[in-house]
């Protein structure tokens, strides 16, 4: 299984070595880092080479790491059936900077980049229809970004004297608290009573014992 | 069954016996007799409203999974007579069933406009009572009661489908407290 994996990750370097920026195995996982600009030609080398017969794309996501340059991960997680592997491929990006999209060669990419684009701002060049996918029709902004407030901006609704739906500004009763629990079977170490004396030797037992 | 009242005991219904039987006769001798019978409009109407409440389902999340069980054989609220409808046009009561999102809200309002007068709201679950487990969310409605007026909160996450059905109970004891002819 390891050697498998190991041995794709070296083959596949060997095949696309401009392409591919670097790869990893950990915990029996094979990622690998590509160039932006490349993606189009490592996952269709991916889908359609005999060794590697990654034909299912299981999924296209984002992810934000604000403190980087290229804040902006994309992810995408291909699994092969015939040789029962899984891959997964990863590109960088910022706000500014599109990435191809990979729906001619996956046509499975399509609402997985609708949504990244959605959550994120991650825009994709050659998509067929890059529109909201999951948000709110006026929704402005990008929710999954680390920058947004888990509560939003203008996102409180009711209805009124206007018949409808009216957006406002968030008023929140009580603030979010994050709680800290300590679950009793980790972490605090609780003294049982009796415990005290566990490594203590016993007292001698009297003689003559009872009835 | 909740007609047949003995007066002595206020609004108990009586149980089968012989009290009930002689009430029985009581009344049928009337009707015989004069060919009509007295009541209340308002009790005739509300035993009407509350003996055959047909509710919009509006099933959002997984409350709607325990509203469904609530309509399977264990529960069974048929015996209520109460029977989903899948239309707001046909229905008197609309149980909301799961998280209200700002997506959905629109949507819902129109729905619960859709619904003829005398209309009841059953909220149901601590999603559609206040935000519930999703309270701090950018896109959730904090509770259903921002968009409809409520008349009966069913708490948990999800309620039991037992307690769906004392809500439901619950709502046809307001119905024959607080309702009129008019609504």
């Amino acid at each position: 299984m390891d050697l498998a994996l190991k041995d794709l990750g070296d083959y596949l370097v060997g095949e696309l070595p401009e392409e591919i920026l670097g790869s990893e195995l950990a915990f029996d996982q094979l990622t690998i880092k590509v160039r932006r600009e490349a993606i189009v030609k490592v996952l269709t080398f991916l889908r359609d080479d005999v060794s590697c017969q990654f034909k299912l794309l299981v999924d296209v996501c984002g992810a934000d790491y604000p403190e980087r340059e290229q804040r902006f991960d994309v992810v995408y997680h291909l699994l092969s059936l015939t040789h029962n592997n899984r891959i997964r491929v990863k590109v960088t990006t910022d706000e500014q900077t599109p990435v191809p999209s990979v729906t001619g060669v996956y046509s499975a990419a399509n609402w997985f980049e609708r949504e990244a684009w959605d959550l994120y701002g991650i825009y994709f060049f050659d998509h067929p229809d890059l529109r909201r996918i999951l948000t709110d029709y006026g929704f402005e902004g990008h929710p999954l970004r680390k920058d947004f407030p888990l509560t939003g901006y203008v996102e409180v609704r009711y209805d009124d004297e206007q018949k409808r739906v009216v957006y406002e500004p968030v008023k929140l009763t009580q603030e979010f608290r994050s709680f800290d629990f300590l679950s009793p079977w980790e972490g605090v170490q609780r003294m049982l009573p009796g415990d005290e004396k566990a490594g203590e030797a016993p007292p001698p037992k009297p003689a003559g014992g009872g009835a | 069954m909740g007609i047949i009242t003995d007066p002595a005991h206020g609004k108990a219904p009586l149980p089968p016996g012989p009290e009930q039987d002689a009430l029985l006769r009581q009344v049928t001798g009337e009707l015989q007799d004069k060919g009509f019978v007295i009541a209340s409009i308002d009790k005739l109407v509300n035993w009407a409203r509350t003996g055959s409440l047909w509710p919009m389902t509006f099933g959002l999340a997984c409350c709607a999974i325990e509203m469904i069980h609530a309509y399977c054989s264990r529960y069974d609220l048929d015996r209520f007579g109460v029977v989903p409808r899948p239309s707001p046009r046909q229905s008197d009561v609309i149980i909301v069933a799961g998280t209200l999102t700002n997506k959905m809200a629109p949507a819902f309002r129109k729905v619960y406009d859709q619904m003829a007068e005398p209309r009841y709201v059953i909220s149901m679950g601590s999603c559609a009572n206040g935000g519930g487990y999703y309270h701090y969310s950018y896109s959730v409605v904090r509770g259903c009661d921002r968009v409809v007026p409520v008349d009966i909160y069913v708490p948990g996450c999800p309620p039991t489908a037992e307690a769906l059905v004392y809500g439901i109970l619950q709502l046809q004891k307001k119905i024959n407290r607080t309702g009129t002819l008019w609504r």
